[in-house]
């Protein structure tokens, strides 16, 4: 029973298959690219056990497709059990070790990437400084606790999975409790029109959304957009209801007063907070003598930290990243200030933390060294023979 | 005389390169001289004579205009050199607005303008037409609307007439351009009209300052201004080249302004710059036919920008040279004729027809490797900066590793797929350089000369062998099938070939793809995005080392490893043109709809190739594959 099972797991059978799968995969999961953006047929495709590819016209043709955890489990499971059970070391082989333990390595840093690494950004003016980078791809209802400080923020934030699952929150520092009524991926906000809207009840009892309609949306599948969560919420106070409120990614922070303390609450991109903060001081953006072509984007920005020590002003640009607190900044995208016409640069960072980033070095310098060493073996014996 | 051979075929076509190296003499006109001098352009600098050939290839696919299309090729119709018709573009317009150089295949669009059809007496040949042709009044409109609506589109979703469209409207932008680089296109005679500017400046400036106080004022002093302030003003609108030095080229090296610029810096009170001066020197004399006055003028020019900016003038020169040379083109000559040599060897195993063949890839190789320094010289940058150097590369890589099997096989094979391999590219490589400038400068996130030169360099190295493996693959097929010259040695040799090479290609396309990686974490601190071109890459490593592990695992002989090796190709075409046309991603830098005609037909032959592999071997010519495939 176990020996047919092990002589399939080992066989070069299997990996064949599994390559082809893998390029199949590879495949139709670039070619979903273009219907579905990068982020979504990233995770369908890549970071899941199953899928199915339909060609965007004919959505009836579906096509079973291994996802990326199965294919690189079974790959490790094959890879792994092929060398116990059958590899007899040999120094005519050592090039297909050293390879082998490199894509062991490759895999397993994939795998770790994808559950530790997190992406986000960080966006600001000249002479703005932020502690916190913001997640995209992910939204937050935060509560602002003390309004009237101006020099510290302290926040109670609720992820989106417990607002998605409309659930009930309390926290020691609210006074209140929020009840998620209605929650929206993504919805249109707008203004409740006269005629138009007489029969529709306004999206919410309090706040600016007495005066506005929420529809639900499909989620966006561009690239370059995302989807616009909103949701409609009760706030529940010690002496009884404070009424229903309309929080948007679209709309300003509105304040609650209870007790005579102000609360300042938005729905928000997931925030990361760090415990020192960015400046940016200027951007630069060059482009080629009379075009519009880009030729760099420089931005300089001044490390700051509470006590002032360790401050340093670092210039960040293309192909010359900032590494610093296990994040990396690197310059995203530039552009001037037109909210309130002063006109000043503006820069975005992608911040990536990535604890597993050295697993691919090693892994790719294994590979290569095997690969060379296994061709080179091959190649003195070939032209030893025809010589 | 069959001995001789193999020296003296390589040695004519030497011969023949070396003769074309000669920069034609100049007659009336220096052309040569005004062709090498510099300006700025595409963000560039670059001679006049590129943007002469960069304007034509937009304009008619072709680097010099001929001025009878309508006429065979052995009718002599008058051929103009791109150079020649640029000086006459921005001279005397009025002449190159009939020459018939702006060409139009597609017919709805001919129809809609209401173009001629193919016919000898109205000098038409249904193709090429003049300016006063597509931008008379009424179709001047008719281009303005209909663009407008085409360009509201998506790239993917514009049909061909849309395409069509919008090539001929940027092909008018340009050549409206080019009239209005040196004097306004309406000038007559612009060194005599330039003469008398400085006497409008004092007395209209009064005036229009007068005017703007409310004092009376001189109408005729402020038009006799005005009127040439209007055209200058539309000059530097269009955005033609920068063909005005920096004033101040020590410190200011980058501050080349266009001729409109400079003349309303003038107006306003500036010194007027002598290029300006010896620019306008130059078309009128050009205009009015005085060629040792336009040459001297010329050499005063050039003899200055000599002076104060010497490098960009050694560069340029250098530039033109290398157009004139032309060495891709002569490269690819030279393998075509090295191809049917190679080909003649596996019918009358003569012996001097395969030395012939090695000889001349040798010297197609040599010229190849000359133009890949001589354009890394130009760009100071490796040699695969864009979709257009990669083909170049790609086709490079492969001759060289055609050869090195030749030397070891000596059975004519190497050759076959070095000559076919470097020809395909080169073609591939012309056609790239019909659609942008091919030594435009590069992308902010592109700008590194490391990567560029690791990353870059070594997977493209593995794009070319596994297009070798593929193309030995085919060679199998195409000669085991059609031919009975595929004997048991020759098929056996064949496979190891094949797998000797797919190896070098799993060692390329992986370490260039990990290069990729490792670039992506430096520059953006992610290792791997699942981008489409890094998923093209990844997809030739996969199929790689399929392809080992099934010749390891004995699940394929001979002609399963052929198949799979000539699948290659198509997953390395895919990887290398299909995914730019899926337009989108970091790498999508080149959408073309017109190519993908070709990789289809290109992926439809080698599934042909690889379904013949499946016959059974009785219906193959060649005996061989029946044991190969047991």
């Amino acid at each position: 029973m176990l020996k047919p099972i092990i002589k399939l797991l080992t066989s070069l059978r299997l990996t064949v298959t599994l390559l082809a799968l893998g390029v199949a995969v590879v495949f139709f999961g670039t070619l979903a690219q273009t219907s579905d953006g990068l982020y979504v047929a990233q995770s369908r495709y890549f970071r899941s056990w199953f899928s199915t590819w339909s060609p965007h016209t004919v959505p009836w043709i579906v096509l079973p497709l291994p996802g990326g955890y199965l294919l690189g489990t079974l790959l490790l499971v094959n890879l792994i059990s092929a060398h116990l059970q059958r590899f007899r070391f040999a120094w005519k082989k050592s090039g297909i070790f050293l390879t082998h333990l490199g894509i062991i390595l490759l895999l397993l840093g994939q795998l770790f990437t994808d559950m530790f690494a997190r992406e986000s950004r960080m966006s600001f003016a000249e002479g703005e400084g932020r502690n916190y980078t913001e997640d995209f791809q992910k939204t937050e209802l935060a509560v602002l606790t003390d309004a009237s400080d101006r020099t510290y923020d302290s926040v109670v934030a609720i992820p989106e999975s417990l607002l998605s699952a409309r659930a009930e929150t309390t926290h020691a520092s609210l006074p209140f409790t929020i009840r998620v009524r209605e929650y929206h991926e993504n919805a249109l906000v707008r203004a409740r029109a006269p005629f138009v809207d007489t029969n529709r009840p306004p999206a919410s009892t309090e706040g600016v959304g007495t005066r506005a309609v929420v529809e639900g949306r499909p989620p966006t599948r561009e690239m370059d957009k995302r989807s616009m969560p909103a949701l409609v919420a009760e706030l529940v106070g010690p002496k009884g209801s404070l009424g229903t409120w309309l929080f948007s990614m679209v709309l300003d922070p509105q304040e609650v007063v209870v007790d005579g303390k102000t609360f300042r609450i938005s729905l928000r991109d997931m925030r990361y907070y760090q415990p020192f903060s960015v400046r940016l001081l200027k951007t630069t953006h060059e482009t080629y003598l009379g075009t519009t072509r880009a030729k760099n984007y420089q931005s300089r920005i001044r490390l700051e930290h509470p006590g002032g020590t360790g401050d340093r002003e670092v210039d960040i640009y293309m192909n010359n990243p900032l590494r610093y607190s296990g994040l990396t900044f690197f310059q995203s995208q530039m552009g001037n200030e037109l909210r309130d016409g002063s006109g000043r640069g503006t820069s975005v960072f992608q911040v990536v933390k990535n604890p597993s980033w050295i697993a691919p070095y090693v892994g790719c310098g294994l590979v290569a060294a095997g690969l060379v060493v296994q061709f080179l073996i091959h190649l003195v014996g070939f032209i030893r023979k025809k010589a | 005389m069959k001995t001789k051979l193999p020296w003296l075929i390589p040695l004519a076509f030497l011969l023949w390169f070396l003769g074309s190296a000669r920069m034609p003499v100049d007659k009336e006109f220096s052309l040569n001289r005004f062709g090498s001098l510099p300006v700025v352009f595409n963000g560039r600098h670059q001679p006049l004579d590129s943007i002469a050939r960069n304007a034509l290839l937009a304009l008619r696919g072709k680097q010099t205009a001929n001025l009878e299309p309508w006429k065979g090729d052995f009718e002599r119709p008058r051929i103009v050199s791109a150079t020649e018709w640029l000086l006459t573009v921005m001279a005397n317009p009025e002449v190159t607005d009939q020459w018939p150089v702006f060409r139009v295949d597609h017919p709805e669009l001919i129809s809609l303008l209401g173009l001629p059809d193919k016919d000898r007496e109205k000098r038409s040949d249904g193709k090429h037409f003049a300016w006063s042709q597509v931008a008379s009044d009424r179709n001047f409109q008719l281009m303005q609307t209909n663009s407008a609506v085409a360009e509201e589109k998506k790239a993917e979703v514009r049909t061909p007439f849309d395409q069509a469209l919008l090539r001929l409207n940027s092909a008018m932008t340009l050549y409206f351009r080019l009239k209005n680089t040196i004097q306004p296109q309406d000038a007559k005679d612009w060194a005599a009209e330039l003469a008398t500017l400085d006497q409008l400046i004092p007395p209209g400036i009064a005036a229009a300052r007068a005017s703007e106080a409310g004092r009376p004022y001189d109408t005729n002093a402020l038009e006799a201004l005005l009127r040439p302030v209007g055209r200058m003003q539309v000059m530097s609108r269009l955005e033609p080249p920068l063909v005005i030095p920096p004033q101040d080229p020590v410190r200011q090296p980058e501050n080349w302004t266009r001729t409109g610029e400079a003349l309303m810096s003038h107006i306003r009170g500036e010194p007027l710059p002598a290029a300006v001066i010896d620019y306008a020197a130059m078309v009128s004399a050009f205009r009015q036919g005085r060629g040792a006055d336009f040459n001297q003028a010329v050499e005063r020019y050039h003899d200055r920008l000599k002076g104060v900016l010497p490098r960009e003038i050694l560069k340029t020169s250098r530039e033109h040279f290398f157009n004139h040379l032309a060495p891709f083109y002569k490269a690819m000559v030279i393998y075509v004729a090295a191809f049917l040599l190679a080909v003649c060897y596996w019918f009358n195993f003569a012996e001097w027809a395969r030395r012939s063949a090695f000889g001349l890839i040798g010297l197609g190789f040599l010229i190849h490797t000359l133009g890949l320094l001589f354009r890394m010289w130009l760009e100071g940058r490796p040699p695969v900066t864009n979709l257009y150097s990669s083909a170049i590369f790609i086709g490079w890589g492969s001759v060289g590793l055609g050869m090195l099997l030749e030397r070891f096989w000596r059975n004519s094979i190497g050759l076959v797929v070095a000559s076919a391999i470097g020809f395909i590219t080169l073609v591939i490589a012309h056609n790239l350089s019909l659609k942008e400038d091919t030594l435009q400068m590069m992308e902010a996130v592109l700008d590194t000369n490391f990567w560029l030169a690791t990353h870059v360099v070594i997977v493209t190295l593995g794009y070319a062998s596994t297009f070798v493996a593929g193309f030995l693959a085919m060679v199998y097929i195409v000669r085991g099938f059609f031919t009975k010259s595929l004997d048991a040695n020759t098929g056996r040799a064949l496979a190891r070939m094949i797998y000797g090479i797919v190896c070098f290609a799993t060692l390329f396309s992986f370490v260039g793809t990990v290069l990729g990686g490792i670039w992506a974490d430096q520059s953006w601190g992610r290792f791997w995005g699942w981008d489409p071109k890094e998923n093209g890459a990844l997809i030739i490593v996969l199929w790689n080392a399929l392809i080992l592990h099934a010749r390891w695992g004995a699940l394929v002989k001979d002609r399963g490893l052929v198949c799979l090796a000539i699948a290659g190709n198509i997953v390395t075409a895919w990887s290398w043109f299909g995914v730019n046309m899926l337009g989108i991603g970091l790498h999508s830098y080149g959408w073309m709809s017109g190519a993908f005609k070709w990789l289809a037909l290109f992926v439809i032959s080698q599934l042909i190739l690889i379904a013949i592999g499946f016959l059974p071997a009785t219906t193959w010519r060649s005996t061989v594959p029946k044991a190969a495939a047991r």
